[in-house]
């Protein structure tokens, strides 16, 4: 019955570059309200999980649904309108566009379709949430690493997502901007947003997630509560390697 | 490319209108200069509107340009059309062909983007010599009519005002800022929502139109029209040059380029003519080495640190 509940739910998800199986027959489904987290050592699959999502490249094989209406085989843009917003592993900002319209861009083209004022308004609005409406005139070449992923999350939240995908978020900050950012995120948990999150951060995933679902070599080894899963012999195994376990 | 300001749109009304008298001014050599800067602005600013936002350098200018000179000379010779209704069918044509060469390069970027546009308007250009030389007859294409150059210049400078309004429109909308996204980051334009492939095929057919347009309006200036003079590509890097020489961070960038390349350009060729090639050169290197980013840009620059200053 969890089914009919689900907003995002991916069956049996294959992606395959040339003879790498990158991820292999991963099923996991994500409800209204729920925050998600994806982990996994390094290489294991969980960006290529994220891109699939939000469609950056289509399955080799399976099926990606939204509120039951399939979006794999959907283009970037598409997928964008139906409501899932994301993040990039590597911070991407428009270098050209002061702050405010890079959050602008965001807001323009989702499916509000804001433009002119009430976009400006909503984009300074969104802004003021992650804490960033005093720079919204500084060119974006001038932002510290935290306040350019800052700011991408502001471009993320202004398309006004239903499942927002958090792809290391909080990786590459430094213990004071790490707390920062955790707080951000309760703040948009807390607002009953629908997150799936990547996180390397361990910390992070146990105050934030609801659930979890572990990669490794593409395949998923466990899911289920945070607690549970990260005191699961197979998650330490694939971790730390055999001999440490 | 920032949005144009309500201010820029009076400064381009009022350029215009005194441009318009130009031809009063002058005739003879000037008057064709002045020709020249008017075909050269409205070429050089509707491949701006393209390539400005997206970074995407198109040397199939050519390619559009031909097609209004072909479409003119040879419905004005073999069927007896009036000029009127062949410059309008040059501009669906050079429109059509657009549309079909930014579908066809979709996929690609950077250079290789740059190559395919350079190699498919040469491809056209031998097309349509074959065709010209095979089957319609080699009669030849002549360009009869009643135009002075000073008609010829005016109808020039209509359309030049009609490419910066247009400009100016889009730049103020929302595919205007839909293409600084994509000059930004393609990835992002479309997890943001953007069709980016719509909205790159929707400008780049503005630019062939336009393209069309001067190379049919220019077309009764030659009388007689070869089609390898008219899809000359040398034509295609004149439109870069000018372009990126103005600065493509506004809208207005083209004319600041043109015009002092042209002056240039004529007193070079009509002093040292064997040397008119080492000033293309020599634009390319000041443009790189010292003017990245135009006049426009040293122009921003000066006008930033002036500010500071006071
Ligand atoms: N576009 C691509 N083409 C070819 N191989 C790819 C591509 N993207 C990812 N891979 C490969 O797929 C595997 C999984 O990579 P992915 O980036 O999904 O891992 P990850 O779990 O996100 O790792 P990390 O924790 O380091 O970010 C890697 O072996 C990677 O080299
Ligand atoms: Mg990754």
């Amino acid at each position: 019955m969890k089914q009919a509940s689900a907003v995002l739910s991916v069956k049996n998800v294959t992606k395959r570059f040339g003879g790498l199986v990158a991820v292999s027959n991963m099923s996991f489904d994500v409800a209204e309200h729920e925050m998600v987290g994806i982990i996994g050592p390094n290489g294991s699959g969980k960006t290529t999980m994220i891109n699939m999502i939000s469609g950056v490249f289509a399955p080799t094989d399976g099926r990606i649904s939204l509120r039951g209406r399939l979006i794999s085989d959907a283009a970037p843009q598409i997928i964008a309108r139906e409501g899932v917003g994301r993040t990039f592993q590597l911070v991407r900002l428009l270098p050209g566009l002061s702050v405010l319209e890079n959050v602008m861009a965001g807001a323009v083209y989702g499916h509000k379709r804001r433009w002119g004022r009430d976009a400006e308004d909503f984009a300074h609005s969104v802004l003021e949430r992650v804490g960033m409406d005093a720079m919204s005139h500084a060119p974006v070449s001038s932002l510290t690493y935290i306040d350019q992923k800052r700011v991408e999350l502001a471009r993320t939240l202004a398309g006004e997502p239903k499942v927002l995908l958090l792809d290391e978020w909080l990786a590459g900050l430094n213990p004071t901007e790490l707390e920062t950012g955790i707080e951000l995120i309760h703040n948009l948990r807390n607002e009953g947003r629908t997150i799936v999150m990547v996180e390397h951060v361990m910390d992070a995933i146990r105050s934030l997630c609801d659930r979890c679902v572990v990669m490794s070599s593409g395949a998923k080894i466990a899911e289920g509560t945070t607690e549970g899963v990260l005191s699961d012999q197979d998650v330490i195994r694939a971790y730390l390697g055999d001999d440490d376990a | 490319m920032k949005p144009a300001t309500v201010q820029e749109l009076i400064w381009a009304g009022v350029l215009v209108a005194l441009a318009a008298f130009w031809p009063m001014m002058s005739n003879g050599y000037w008057l064709g200069i002045g020709v020249d800067v008017m075909m050269y602005t409205a070429l050089a600013t509707s491949w701006m509107l393209f390539s400005g936002p997206t970074h995407y350098i198109s040397l199939a200018s050519a390619a559009f340009f031909g097609v209004g000179g072909f479409v003119v000379g040879s419905g004005m010779s073999d069927y007896d059309a009036s000029f009127w209704s062949m410059l309008a069918l040059s501009a669906v044509i050079g429109g059509v062909l657009a549309a079909l060469i930014g579908l066809a390069t979709l996929r690609l970027s950077g250079v290789y983007f740059v190559i395919f546009t350079l190699g498919l308007a040469e491809m056209i250009r031998n097309l349509v010599s074959w065709v010209q030389n095979n089957f319609l007859g080699s009669r030849g294409l002549y360009v009869l009519t009643d135009f002075t150059d000073a008609h010829l210049y005016w109808m020039l400078l209509v359309t030049a005002g009609c490419v910066y309004l247009l400009g100016w429109i889009i730049s103020r909308s929302r595919l205007g800022f839909a293409l600084r996204i994509i000059g930004g980051d393609e990835t992002v334009a479309r997890h943001v929502g953007i069709n980016t492939a719509t909205a790159k095929v929707i400008l780049f057919t503005t630019t062939g139109v336009f393209g069309a347009i001067v190379g049919a309006i220019i077309a009764p200036r030659w009388s007689y029209i070869e089609p390898n003079q008219v899809f000359s590509p040398q034509l295609s890097f004149f439109v870069v040059i000018m372009a990126l020489l103005g600065g493509s961070g506004r809208l207005w960038g083209p004319v600041v380029g043109v015009i002092p390349f042209l002056l240039i350009w004529n007193w070079v060729d009509s002093n040292f003519s064997n040397q008119s090639i080492l000033v293309l050169g020599v634009a390319f290197l000041v443009i790189v080495y010292f003017l990245p980013h135009g006049f426009v840009g040293r122009i921003e620059q000066l006008r930033a640190s002036a500010r500071g200053r006071s």
